[in-house]
């Protein structure tokens, strides 16, 4: 019998090892890295369930401290898994299962080890949802960003190569950022447990308050380039257009993370009650909103338009956030669940519906070399398949019709629920307005309502030019293991819809965990050891 | 020594920016080359600077922390040497396939 502060390893532990063993075996064996990757995912999908069982469900224990190497407290390096994390670890582990299967068709094998890249982008993601340690939390970020270097890259092609080339140099920069602020925040607090830190910013007196300030606000630099706020999130939307779908559909949670270690930071470290930076990170969620609905409308390609849905779901995170009010914060949390699946799942659509379209008219979406490559690649594929599926047309109109639903935020899908559980507690009798004025609330209100109009627009413009008014007859050729993904996508949406009551409960109470640091503070610095090492019990 | 380090620092780091804002992918690897340097050398002097003092401690004497400089920063550099080694490396072979597929060296993939 595992004790559950084992679990807590597990999501790390898995697709490390998987990736690892996928390396011994050549790119052939794709039936086996299949298996392998799928067992993995399957496995991080049960752990993530039974942690949040037992950080929610049970009830005894909020969250679940596990110290690496069994040192006592402030000193171990601290996995944590609390509400957030357990969230986001099984967000992660539900969209990364149909990203894998619907890569098995065709993209991993247009290029070397995929299965492994993917396996150690896992690694990168459940690292920064777990870890409780600022540079751990850089190391984890960085296997992220490297595996997902080379998964931007996959395939080639001019175009992905442009694209990549800007993503990583940004990114690389963003790191080095990560990095000062890390050695700031060392310096001044003298640890990087994030709560210690917070811990001891509580007494920081003279010139380590403002020096901690600063570390911090260099941190939160980094993380909004990650999250693509106006404007450190240029590099975003070319380097996501150009990545294969099934990549680009996990890669939707990727900037999330950097949204995940903002708010984690933020709310640990408050300045006078509020989110600290909440004004900077409120102003930059809006910035980035209009910026994205602007994006929507030109997007002359749905993969584009798809990318710019990416920046839309940050920036309405961000400016939630921003609110510092944890009615906000639970909204907020619902939206990131139901806009990630559903922009995982839009770019696998839109992956389906593009590669048919003729060249001339996805204008910038494809350049010609790249599209020729992928002409050959699939022809292949139809002499090796050689089974398609019918109705392909209803199947790829009605999942699209649907996620242009939620991406919109019309009723009953879970985009709906998620923006009007963000404006009750705005605008609602019980919004108390201790951070946020008048103002800001009502312009987020409006910004939200509009951006779902431009979401409208845009899409039933991109839906009738494909599916009722093509230029060429639409007969898109799909099979099996592409279709079932999309629709596994879209059925989490509707079972989101179905079990809103418990989701709502969940992201309450996450909320308030967040807004109640103490909580965080007492579940780290009070952990303790296991058997060989336990303190004594007075 | 404070000045001379943080003069490197300086030096380093605004030789780096002024690199990465250059249109040649060349010029940008050295230039993440300096400002990794730079930010090595910030995250060595935030744990204060100190001649002649160990990090490693003495286990056989009576331990006196003032005799020693903290070790947690020397441990971050080493970490972090490896990580900007490993993604500079990986940055060079995109570059170089950059340069083979778009035929310029120019970071747009196209001049001008």
């Amino acid at each position: 019998m595992v004790e559950p502060a084992h679990l807590v390893v597990a999501p790390i532990l898995v697709p490390l090892v998987t990736g690892a063993l996928m390396l011994f075996f050549e790119d052939r064996e794709r039936r086996l890295k299949t298996a392998l990757s799928l067992v993995s995912i399957l496995a991080l999908i049960s752990t993530a369930t039974a942690l949040l069982n037992t950080v929610h469900g049970g009830g005894h224990a909020a969250s679940l401290v596990y110290l690496v190497g069994n040192w006592p407290a402030p000193i171990a390096i601290s996995l944590v898994a609390d509400r957030l994390a357990a969230v986001m670890l099984l967000l992660t582990a539900l969209l990364a299962l149909p990203a894998m299967i619907s890569a098995t068709q065709r993209w991993e094998k247009v290029g070397p080890h995929f299965h492994s890249l993917f396996q150690f982008l896992l690694v990168g993601l459940n690292g920064a949802f777990l870890t409780g340690d600022l540079f751990n939390l850089f190391v984890f970020f960085e296997v992220m960003l490297a595996a997902s270097y080379g998964l931007a890259l996959h395939g080639g092609g001019a175009l992905r190569v442009r694209g990549g080339l800007n993503y990583i140099v940004v990114n690389l920069v963003a790191s080095l950022i990560f990095l000062i602020g890390i050695a700031m925040v060392f310096s001044a607090a003298g640890s990087l447990n994030m709560a210690e830190i917070a811990l001891r910013a509580e007494s920081m007196q003279g010139f380590a308050l403002p020096a901690l300030h600063v570390g911090l606000a260099m941190l939160g630099l980094a993380f909004l380039i990650k999250a693509g706020m106006w404007p450190l999130g240029l590099w975003l939307v070319p380097a996501y257009s150009a990545a294969a779908g099934p990549v680009a559909a996990v890669f939707a949670i990727l900037s999330k993370v950097g949204v995940y270690a903002l708010l984690r930071l933020a709310l640990l470290v408050p300045n006078k009650g509020i989110a600290f930076g909440s004004l900077v990170i409120f102003i930059g969620g809006v910035a980035t909103l209009v910026f994205a609905s602007i994006g929507i409308l030109a997007s002359q390609s749905l993969k584009r338009a798809a990318g710019y849905f990416v920046l839309m779901s940050s920036g309405t995170l961000l400016a939630a956030f921003g609110m510092s009010q944890s009615a906000v914060t639970a909204g907020a949390l619902f939206y990131m669940l139901s806009s990630t699946l559903a922009v995982g799942a839009f770019f696998l659509v839109v992956e389906l519906i593009e590669r048919e379209q003729d060249a001339a008219s996805s204008v910038l979406a494809v350049t010609m070399e790249a599209y020729g490559e992928g002409e050959e690649d699939m022809e292949e594929e139809e002499a090796e398949v050689g089974r398609t599926m019918p109705g392909a047309v209803a199947i790829l109109g009605i999942g699209f019709c649907l996620l242009a639903m939620v991406l919109i935020g019309l009723p009953p899908l879970p985009g709906f629920l998620a923006k009007f559980a963000i404006l009750t507690a705005l605008l609602g009798p019980e919004a108390s307005v201790p951070a946020a004025s008048n103002f800001m609330r009502g312009t987020l209100a409006v910004l939200l309502i509009a951006s779902g109009v431009v979401s409208l627009v845009a899409l039933s413009r991109a839906g009738i030019r494909v599916f009722w008014a093509p230029v060429e007859p639409f007969l898109p050729r799909i099979t099996v293991t592409e279709t079932a993904p999309i629709l596994y996508l879209l059925g989490l949406l509707i079972a989101l819809v179905l079990a809103a009551g418990p989701a709502m409960n969940l992201f309450l109470a996450t909320a308030d965990d967040l807004h109640h640091q103490v909580r965080y503070l007492d579940a780290v610095l009070g952990a303790e050891r296991v058997p060989p090492f336990a303190e004594a019990h007075p | 020594m404070e000045l001379v380090i943080a003069a490197a620092i300086g030096v380093l780091s605004a030789s780096g920016v002024w690199l990465i804002l250059r249109p040649r992918t060349y010029q940008l690897v050295i230039g993440l080359a300096l400002l990794s340097y730079a930010v090595n050398l910030f995250i060595f002097s935030m744990g204060r600077l100190r001649v002649n003092a160990p990090p490693v401690l003495d286990g056989s004497a009576p331990v006196d922390v003032t005799a020693y400089i903290d070790p947690v920063p020397q441990a971050l550099v080493l970490t972090a040497i490896v990580i900007s080694f490993a993604t500079t490396a990986l940055f060079l072979v995109v570059l170089i396939v950059s340069r083979g597929m778009t035929g310029t060296d120019h970071v747009d993939g196209r001049e001008g």
